[in-house]
């Protein structure tokens, strides 16, 4: 408690000087509270939190075709694989990738691929069977992407995520 | 004091107020006759007033503009459609406010560059330089969150990239985004809070604006050669003298503006933000508004997340250590052989950053974007200190009325 202006040089603080601090500390507290609704008010509404989940209907999809979901407001791709693309997913499994996820641990049935559709660099959606993997690539800096969604090369950081999604049945999926 | 000022004017009622509220006397000595000014400023010291004239056409039209402006995502992109094809005048007032932006961009770079070649940043000017570079990033956030109010496809797409850029922060980057956009993804919640600062923030500048000024008071304008004013005989009152020079500036540069106005409302802008937003698509090509294209540059030509946005922020930033950076006394280009050439370099630079972020980021334009950023740092982080150093500066001279007395 040294150094408030009522103190004098060499002397004991006073109870003065304890009330000084004491209050300017319980006013610096309560204003930091009532700063804390003005800065949570931008943080999502209990409306936009609200769970929202999608079901998906898988059986017009075809091998080889996709189809891209809005949810939550962001793209999610539903990829029917052909045997070829999953056989390449699997062997690059063991490919030096930046963030390593084995393409197992990435589907729930190998031949659905269910994902974001978000590039994890800065947020463009990818474009389908493009780039120099045969997955997807981001024009926006140019990152590419495998046929599992890992990121292969270019500024995004991580692999496409994968939300929660459950199948209902062979032919239908819930997202969220 | 409050005497002297108001005997001062010749008008009663003037002398009447000035008695009471000392407006007249205060305006005096802001921007009139009361203000000495360096009697060598050239065309090269109009573009803070043209800056801030600039600000006025953006708060005008952009009030005007709210009238007929809604922001939803719903009706957003339509209703500024309804401003171009139904509010009468609604083509102009928008015409304006969007190449009004840029309009803004060109005198404040050209006024940044200025203060760079006659070494304005060097003291005693540190904090008026600061609060320049605090009025340019509080203008770079309006002209960013103006450019999504109209909800087309570069507006969307622009807002996720950038807030994006956030995310790059380790631990806490993903909560800030989220937070930002108040929800999961750059939706209705986001559009309407930037609205809302986007109303704000420009009258924030006007705050600045003004401690700029008065930063700028206490030592007065630098001026071409760089050295301080010695006496009266250096020294011109700003009226009418530079009341005039400025008002000939403004209308030279009203009908820049207006060529691009009336002959060229588009081409400062690009074409797909009259596609309205689409979240499931993103442009082939997104590119930002030509002002922060040298910035965008910078970021896209480091293949690391990260790195990219460090440097992005980076290049602005190192502005702020610029007095400190530059070791050379000697203030103007004029005096400094080096340093002169060094300055045309580096606004090459720039103009190379700016060419290489609006391209793809491939090939040729890649290297370009790679070499340039890397020049862009050495020059404030090498170069400068160095030169600083080794130069021989010209002699000076002893004052600004010295050379031309001699004559
Ligand atoms: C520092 C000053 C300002 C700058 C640099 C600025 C910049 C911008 C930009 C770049 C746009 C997008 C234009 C387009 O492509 O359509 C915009 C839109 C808009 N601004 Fe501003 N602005 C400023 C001040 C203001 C102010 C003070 C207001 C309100 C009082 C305002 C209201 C609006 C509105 C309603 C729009 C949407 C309509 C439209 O897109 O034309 N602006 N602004
Ligand atoms: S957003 Fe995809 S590469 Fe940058």
């Amino acid at each position: 408690m040294a150094g408030t202006a009522t103190q004098k040089a060499g002397t004991e603080p006073t109870r003065r000087d304890f009330i000084v601090v004491a209050a300017g500390a319980f006013g610096a507290v309560g204003a930091a509270a009532a700063v804390w609704p003005f800065i949570h008010q931008m943080n999502p509404s209990a409306d936009v939190l609200a769970l929202s989940s999608t079901e998906v209907d898988l059986s017009q999809i075809a091998a080889g075709q996709s189809v891209t979901i809005l949810w939550r407001g962001k793209p999610v791709f539903v990829r029917h694989r052909t045997e070829a693309e999953i056989e390449l997913a699997r062997k690059d499994d063991t490919a030096a990738l930046p963030d390593p996820q084995k393409d197992a641990d990435r589907v729930k049935k190998p031949e659905w691929l269910v994902m974001m559709g978000v590039c994890t660099h800065l947020g463009c959606v990818p474009l389908g069977q493009k780039g120099d993997f045969g997955g997807w690539f981001c024009p926006c800096h140019g990152s590419h992407y495998d046929t599992s969604g890992r990121i292969r090369k270019g500024p995004a950081p991580l692999n496409l995520p994968v939300p929660d999604y459950a199948f209902l049945n062979d032919t239908r999926i819930r997202i969220g | 004091m409050a005497d002297n000022n108001s005997g001062f004017f010749a008008n009663p009622l003037v002398k009447w107020i000035e008695y009471r509220l000392p407006v007249f006397s205060t305006l005096d000595h802001m921007v009139g006759s009361q203000y000495p000014t360096p009697k060598n400023l050239s065309y090269w010291w109009n573009f803070g007033s043209l800056a801030g004239l600039c600000l006025v056409i953006q708060i005008l039209t952009g009030i005007v503009l709210v009238m007929h402006y809604t922001p939803h995502t719903a009706m957003a992109f339509d209703s500024v459609e309804h401003i171009m094809r139904d509010v009468n005048y609604g083509w102009l007032l928008r015409y304006m406010h969007a190449n009004g932006a840029s309009m803004f961009f060109i005198a404040v770079y050209i006024h940044i560059f200025r203060g760079m070649y006659y070494g304005s940043y060097k003291a005693p000017r540190e904090i008026l330089w600061w609060l320049g570079l605090i009025i340019f990033l509080l203008m770079m956030a309006t002209a960013f969150m103006g450019y999504v109010l109209p909800w087309g496809q570069m507006s969307f797409w622009g807002a996720t990239v950038i807030t994006n850029l956030f995310s790059a922060i380790p631990l806490v980057g993903e909560p800030i985004v989220t937070w930002l956009w108040g929800g999961f993804a750059v939706d209705n919640p986001t559009l309407n809070r930037f609205f809302s600062l986007h109303y704000l923030l420009p009258f924030v500048i006007v705050g600045i604006v003004i401690l700029h000024v008065l930063a700028l008071h206490q030592h007065g304008s630098n001026n071409p050669l760089g050295i301080d004013t010695k006496g009266p005989q250096d020294r011109i009152p700003f009226h009418p003298y530079y009341t005039i020079k400025d008002a000939f500036g403004v209308g030279v540069f009203l009908i820049f503006f207006s060529f691009f106005l009336f002959y060229a409302p588009n081409y400062l802008g690009h074409p797909d933000n009259y596609i309205p937003a689409n979240p499931l698509v993103t442009p082939e090509h997104i590119v930002p508004e030509w002002y922060f294209l040298p910035f965008y540059a910078i970021l896209r030509s480091v293949p690391d997340k990260l790195g990219g946005v460090l440097l992005m922020f980076g290049a602005i930033l190192i502005l702020f250590v610029l007095p400190w950076l530059d070791t050379s006394k000697v203030r103007s280009a004029k005096f400094r052989p080096i340093y002169k050439q060094l300055f045309w370099v580096f606004l090459i630079a720039c103009i190379g950053l700016t060419y290489a972020g609006g391209q793809p980021p491939e090939g040729l334009a890649l290297v370009i974007g790679r070499a340039c950023t890397i020049y862009y740092f050495a020059h404030f982080i090498i170069l400068l200190p160095l030169v600083g150093w080794f130069e021989k500066p010209l002699k000076l001279p002893a004052s600004i009325s010295e050379p031309v007395l001699k004559a």
